[in-house]
């Protein structure tokens, strides 16, 4: 200890006496961190974001899990796929710069970028990609997006920077399957401890994780694109919304990822010191209805319960307003969306006839089983009510996640539960007889078949348009309001995405106007 | 003459303690608004108006909600103060009648491991074994009551088996349980009316706490504790959804513990004598 302490005592003094210490501090431990070569500009403070989200990942290994929690963190932050989203869900190129089709659309050749980096200093190069790839679509692979790879046949380096992915038959989805943060790229000298030290190729890497609490991640300055605009970025993990508005208002967060609490959105509006990003999400947000269970096995009752629903009443009651009324189970902002809603509106006498025809003119009760988000609490409370109103009681059952994946997702013990389907273009579901909701229709599946091999524009939307119909006129689910990305952030703060296409907080192009 | 004349803390326990027992009475056949409907066009309307306690997020009534949640609370705590009693009094009657024995070590090390876990901890352990629901928290709450109840009965019990009026009974071939029953019980009542009290005001924030956490009662039953755990998000919106449940709470919890300060003072011999 002694000999320490004139250091110490120096250090104190100077913090006493001006604040430059600190920062002079601060900026040791970052040089250390960040630079493998020296950085030019010792005397510029390291630029620095912290961004709040609510869910921590449960590990860091975007290709073995189907935590949106690690992407949320990861993608394109740390880990690069061949292609990648846009922040308005387009498809971009990000590791493979272009790319060839052969014509019967069953062989894709990808030039990828040269002079590719991982964090740890190997070189990314063909023989990743064909790892990557083969590792996800293995027979042993645990990748919780599988079906993803499913029709690719063979993965081939051609050379340095040249893959040929052939497939089994032609999928019009397949550079959109790539740009998953599933489908990302990862090197097998660190595949070992992904878990725990993700090793990617973007422009930050991993630095710390503090389990609980938040996850590090600096400054890349090897990166092969465009560098990031910031030398530290935290994310910090605030599931309590009181808790997420308190460290957004004292300014201990800059920016709030998916902000849990839509009710204090007005009072960030009305701070100049913030801004809040209203966009869409993938999430559509349904009332799933077992439909293999009676009294839902019946059409007729899927179609009361439809008119049974007052969707702006559980977009205002629950969302506060925010979220767009849907009538399908597809994206409003996507250009094939049908609006469908007019197969559901609002009425519940026409409900109350319907139920009498189908033979329950007393109506008949059911669960009602709840995840924790607040779109599900509070619009299970509002529709249970509007269900009451029509002779249908509700039993809720308010659930954690875990139980819901348990006795719901996996166990499909439910009549009715809401939830947000935050996956994007996941109509496909729907040609599942399997998933938890258990809708079973050849037709259906059939089409959906058809689609996954279709190419032409033209026809894929007029199929798209077909089997959004096709749900909405069973009544599959209750389609409710396609959820709302809302954000807070820092005024000064620019560059985060206002949609979600997917799940990510992307800090590639972030940056500080000051 | 002292022990007419009630004390301050008598009245305004009883006062309060009336008021809510009313409130939830009157609930069962009146209130303002039903509390099952949603109204969103109505919601977080302040208190005034046509709402006297102002709405709720979801536009239903919150006096309407205090008075149906009333009946909630005091519903739960009342049955779980019941087992305790219906179990525990007989186990410490028992406990006394043998003492020293196999019997009386049996029931009161039982007790003692009761009492070791903390109660609330081990309420939600039970509420999420089996569920959340109003019947499980009041299993897990009256659990919890029955230890309270065995002691209280015991070292009371103890003592009045020492009495001549009991030894004289003895004498006359009653059984254990006979004197129990006919001679001891009567002279425990006035402990088990201020214990009683006491554990139900301890019932009624047991299951505001188990609401809370989402453990108690399930929506759309209204519940003081889940009426406060949903207007945590919206208080600097609309403080009054978080206050008036929580007042709820606070007042019923005060009534019940200022009556059974005040019943013990007129009903404990010991006080009694100690003031006189």
């Amino acid at each position: 200890m002694i000999p320490h302490s004139p250091t110490k005592r120096s250090l104190i003094g100077a913090l006493l006496l001006s604040g430059l210490a600190l920062t002079a501090y601060a900026e040791d431990e970052v040089q250390q961190q960040t630079t493998v070569t020296p950085a030019p500009a010792p005397e510029v403070d390291p630029i620095t974001v912290t961004v709040g989200l609510q869910l921590e990942p449960p590990h860091l290994d975007p290709t073995s899990a189907a935590a949106g929690a690690i992407d949320q963190v990861l993608y394109a932050n740390v880990f690069e796929g061949l292609t990648r989203f846009g922040p308005d869900g387009s498809i971009r190129p990000a590791l493979a710069r272009s790319w060839t089709i052969s014509e019967d659309g069953l062989s894709y050749t990808f030039t990828l970028a040269a002079d590719v980096t991982f964090h740890d200093g190997t070189a990314m190069d063909a023989n990743d990609v064909v790892f990557s790839l083969n590792r996800a679509r293995a027979e042993d692979s645990v990748n919780a997006q599988k079906a993803l790879f499913e029709d690719i046949a063979s993965v081939w380096a051609m050379g340095e920077t040249q893959v040929r992915v052939t497939l089994s038959k032609p999928n019009g989805n397949f550079l959109f399957n790539l740009a998953w943060g599933d489908a990302v790229i990862v090197a097998p000298e660190s595949i070992e401890n992904i878990k725990t030290n993700p090793v990617g190729t973007g422009p930050f890497m991993f630095s710390d994780w503090v389990q609980g609490d938040q996850i590090e991640l600096v400054k890349y300055a090897e990166y092969w694109g465009a560098p990031a605009q910031l030398d530290i970025a935290t994310f910090k993990f605030i599931s309590d919304p009181t808790a997420a508005f308190a460290a957004m208002m004292a300014e201990d967060i800059d920016a709030f990822s998916g902000f849990p609490a839509p009710e204090n959105l007005p009072q960030f509006e009305a701070d100049p010191r913030f801004t809040v990003l209203v966009g869409s999400t993938e999430g559509e947000t349904i009332l799933s209805t077992n439909n293999k269970m009676p009294p839902f096995d019946n059409v007729k009752v899927r179609e009361a319960l439809a008119h049974a629903i007052d969707r702006q009443a559980i977009i205002d009651g629950a969302m506060f307003g925010y979220g767009t009324p849907i009538g399908t189970h597809f994206a409003p902002h996507n250009p094939d969306y049908v609006d469908l809603t007019a197969n559901s509106t609002y009425d519940p006498e026409l409900a109350r006839t319907l139920l009498s025809e189908a033979g329950f003119p007393d109506g008949f009760t059911t669960t009602l089983k709840l995840p924790p988000p607040s779109y599900a609490r509070r619009g299970g409370e509002i529709i249970a009510a509007q269900l009451r109103a029509v002779g249908i009681e509700t039993e809720i059952t308010n659930l954690e996640w875990a139980q819901w994946l348990e006795e719901v997702f996996r166990g499909k013990d439910y009549g009715l539960t809401i939830v947000s389907h935050t996956e994007p273009f996941d109509i496909g579901i729907y040609a599942r007889p399997d998933y938890y909701f258990q809708y079973d229709n050849p037709v259906f599946q059939e089409k959906m078949a058809t689609l996954n091999s279709e190419a032409d524009p033209e026809a894929r939307s007029a199929l798209l348009a077909e089997l959004q119909t096709i749900i909405s006129e069973d009544y599959v689910n209750g389609y409710l309001f396609q959820l709302a990305a809302l954000s807070v952030a820092n005024v000064n703060l620019i560059g985060l995405w206002e949609n979600a296409p997917t799940q990510a907080t992307d800090l590639t192009s972030v940056y500080w106007d000051e | 003459m002292r022990r007419l004349i009630p004390s301050r803390n008598l009245v305004v326990g009883a006062v309060l303690t009336a008021g809510f027992a009313g409130l939830a009475l009157i609930s069962f056949v009146w209130t303002p608004y039903g509390v099952t409907g949603v109204d969103i066009a109505n919601r977080l309307k302040p208190p005034g108006g046509g709402y006297v306690l102002g709405t709720d997020q979801f536009g239903r009534d919150i006096l309407s909600m205090v008075m149906v949640g009333a009946r909630t609370s005091i519903a739960v705590a009342l049955i779980a103060v019941g087992i305790g009693i219906l179990l525990g009094v007989p186990l410490g009657l028992a406990a006394a009648a043998r003492r020293g024995g196999v019997l009386d070590e049996v029931i009161m090390r039982a007790n003692d491991l009761i009492f070791a876990f903390p109660s609330l901890v081990i309420a939600i352990l039970i509420t999420a074994i089996f569920g959340p629901s109003a019947v499980n928290a009041i299993i897990a709450i009256g659990i919890f009551n029955i230890p309270v109840f065995a002691r209280l009965v015991r070292g009371g019990a103890i003592a009045l088996w020492q009495r001549d009026y009991v030894l004289s009974a003895r004498v006359a071939g009653k059984g254990a349980a006979r004197i129990s029953a006919e001679h001891i019980l009567p002279n425990l009542a006035n402990l088990l009316i201020v214990q009683g009290t006491i554990q139900f005001s301890l019932g009624i924030l047991a299951e505001a706490g188990l609401s809370y956490v989402g453990l108690g009662a399930q929506p759309p039953v209204p519940s003081w504790g889940r009426m406060l755990a949903e207007s945590q998000t919206l208080i600097s919106i609309a403080p009054h959804i978080a206050l008036f449940p929580g007042l709820a709470i606070v007042l019923t919890v005060l009534g019940l513990n200022l009556l059974g300060d005040g019943l013990r003072d007129i009903l404990d011999p010991r006080i009694r004598k100690t003031r006189r």
